[in-house]
């Protein structure tokens, strides 16, 4: 690699994981391995392995998130890894308390990982470039940049049931513009080679140049976007777009672009439905859709907690190795 | 590799030290001796995990060899391994598979190598976080000297006797043999480790029949 990317140590490891962007798909493969040796321990009488026994994981969101703070605590937990969460809103930030004043605080306690959202892009970057080196930093999503565990629980997802990337259709259909999420995941689509990739949207709801921009083709009518593909991924509108004259009604998008039975009947007959939650129902799609047979949303759900989990012991594993001085213990 | 002691040989210098004649004629004795011992034991439908991944290539035979009607299961001991904090995340990690309750069970429990006992020790850990198991046999395939933790085996095909910068590792799945060879340099800081090479000693123990094996270095 020609420029240093903040994420990697000198040997290459995840020190930490704040976006997809410049990581090789060996390593994407790596987090999506080692998800999968963690998925195991929800079937354990004691959920819990003792890996980060004696680690501190503080979750700081600035932003509101019920399942993404959830799911990230319960990954800590299996972690056996102690977990602080802070609601930021209602404590010293409040009070005037700067971001690096909270941080280095923080730090001062002794914790060893931040998992971090916050409404502005550009924010777990930022804590990342100002942290104490022995602290590792997760991005749970800054603005509209990254959301880069949702990224890859979701291609955790799709592997689980077509295991050839190679060879896949996927289709996301939704704000493009605005998601985090889907930036996260056409990255991580594009570095792991699926054959293509899609984006289906009102107009209003494309980044301009989004074709040449993001290597993706555009689709403006969902039957005719989702045809042939084997993955179609919604995202969540926004009720807030609604009122900001990019989109028209409620009503009036789920008859355009909200996924029902019959416009997903072009698809491929075993393609799968993916929603990052929480769903719109009769918004973006049909309730039947949505608890149908081709939906593994609530697997996704699942699949959260130990992609979190890969996640945050590869971070921790190599922070704890640069403290240690490594190279002398490891031999492959 | 179930074992944390024992290292990727360096393969400039690895040798066969048991050929697949002498693991087959290895694991008939042990099948020989958990029959014994299960008999006596009056265990009559006892459950075998074998731990990642030698443990499994052997429990594989051991497990046809006595026809047990429960699956096979598989364990990695990964992520409770005591050296997270040393050398980090252990590069392979596959998923454990216990594919029947344990609780209130016979187990038997299948590995490699025993060497300082710290991979036996994460097992049984890993076990009881899946439950409560009623007795637990340790089997495996080579015991060595070296152990650090009070734990024995109750089933051994071959024993040796070997200096500490020395390592056995099983090689398979098919054929088995088992590989002798020197561990990589250890890092600084562990002084006691003897630069003089001798050759494994024969242990008197070695084998546990009429027919005792015979340790060719």
């Amino acid at each position: 690699m020609n420029t240093p990317n903040p994420q990697l140590d000198a040997q290459g490891h995840l020190k930490h994981f704040l976006t997809i962007e410049g990581l090789s798909r060996e390593l994407l493969t790596e987090i999506l391995d080692r998800a999968e040796g963690f998925l195991g321990v929800a079937q354990q009488a004691v959920k819990k392995v003792p890996l980060c026994r004696g680690k501190v994981v503080a979750n700081l969101f600035f932003e509101n998130s019920t399942r993404t703070r959830t799911t990230f605590e319960l990954a800590a937990k299996r972690l056996s890894a102690d977990v602080l969460n802070l609601n930021i809103s209602t404590s010293a930030t409040a009070k005037g308390e700067t971001l690096l004043d909270t941080l280095h605080n923080l730090e001062a306690m002794h914790v060893d990982m931040f998992v971090v959202r916050h409404a502005t892009s550009g924010a777990a970057h930022f804590i990342a470039a100002h942290a104490d080196p022995h602290v590792s930093i997760i991005n749970a999503g800054d603005g509209r940049h990254s959301h880069p565990t949702q990224g890859m629980l979701d291609m955790f997802t799709i592997r689980r049931h077509k295991p050839d990337f190679a060879s896949l259709r996927v289709a996301i259909v939704g704000d493009i513009l605005h998601s985090r999420v889907a930036r996260s995941q056409i990255l991580a689509l594009t570095t792991l080679g699926v054959a293509e990739i899609r984006v289906i949207a009102p107009r209003t709801l494309l980044p301009s140049q989004v074709e040449e921009a993001f290597g993706v083709r555009a689709f403006h009518d969902l039957s005719e976007g989702v045809r042939d593909v084997d993955v179609v991924i919604m995202l969540r509108i926004q009720r807030e777009r609604m009122n900001s004259a990019l989109l028209p009604s409620e009503h009036e998008y789920f008859h355009l672009f909200g996924l029902t039975e019959k416009r997903l009947s072009g698809a491929r007959p075993d393609a799968i439905v993916m929603h990052p939650g929480p769903i719109n129902r009769g918004v973006e799609m049909d309730s039947q859709v949505a608890d149908g047979p081709r939906s593994v949303i609530l697997e996704q759900v699942t699949n959260g907690i130990a992609v979190r989990m890969a996640v945050m012991s590869m971070c921790i594993g190599t922070q704890t190795l640069n403290s240690q001085g490594r190279g002398e213990f490891l031999n492959g | 590799m179930s074992n944390p002691d024992i290292r990727t040989p360096d393969p400039g210098r690895t040798e066969l030290w048991k050929n697949a004649a002498e693991i087959d004629a290895a694991i008939a004795r042990m099948v020989d001796e958990l029959t014994v011992l299960l008999a006596r034991q009056g265990i009559a439908d006892p459950l075998m995990i074998g731990i990642h991944t030698g443990g499994v290539w052997v429990a594989e035979r051991l497990h046809r060899a006595l026809g047990l009607h429960e699956p096979l299961g598989h364990l990695d001991i990964s992520f409770y391994r005591d050296d997270f904090t040393r050398i980090g995340l252990h590069p392979q990690v596959r998923p454990s598979c216990l594919p029947v309750g344990i609780d209130d069970r016979h187990l038997i429990l299948v590995d490699d190598v025993l060497q300082s006992g710290r991979t036996i020790r994460a097992a049984l850990n890993v076990l009881f976080d899946y439950g409560r198991p009623a007795s637990v046999i340790l089997a495996t395939l080579a015991e060595r000297t070296g152990r650090e933790l009070p734990i024995a085996p109750d089933v051994v095909g071959l024993r040796a006797r070997l200096e500490r910068d020395e390592q056995i590792k099983l090689s398979g799945p098919d054929p088995l043999v088992l590989l002798r060879g020197q561990t990589p340099r250890k890092p600084a800081g562990k002084s006691d480790l003897k630069d003089a090479r001798s050759t494994p000693e024969e242990d008197p123990r070695a084998g546990t029949g009429s027919d005792p094996e015979t340790n060719r270095p």
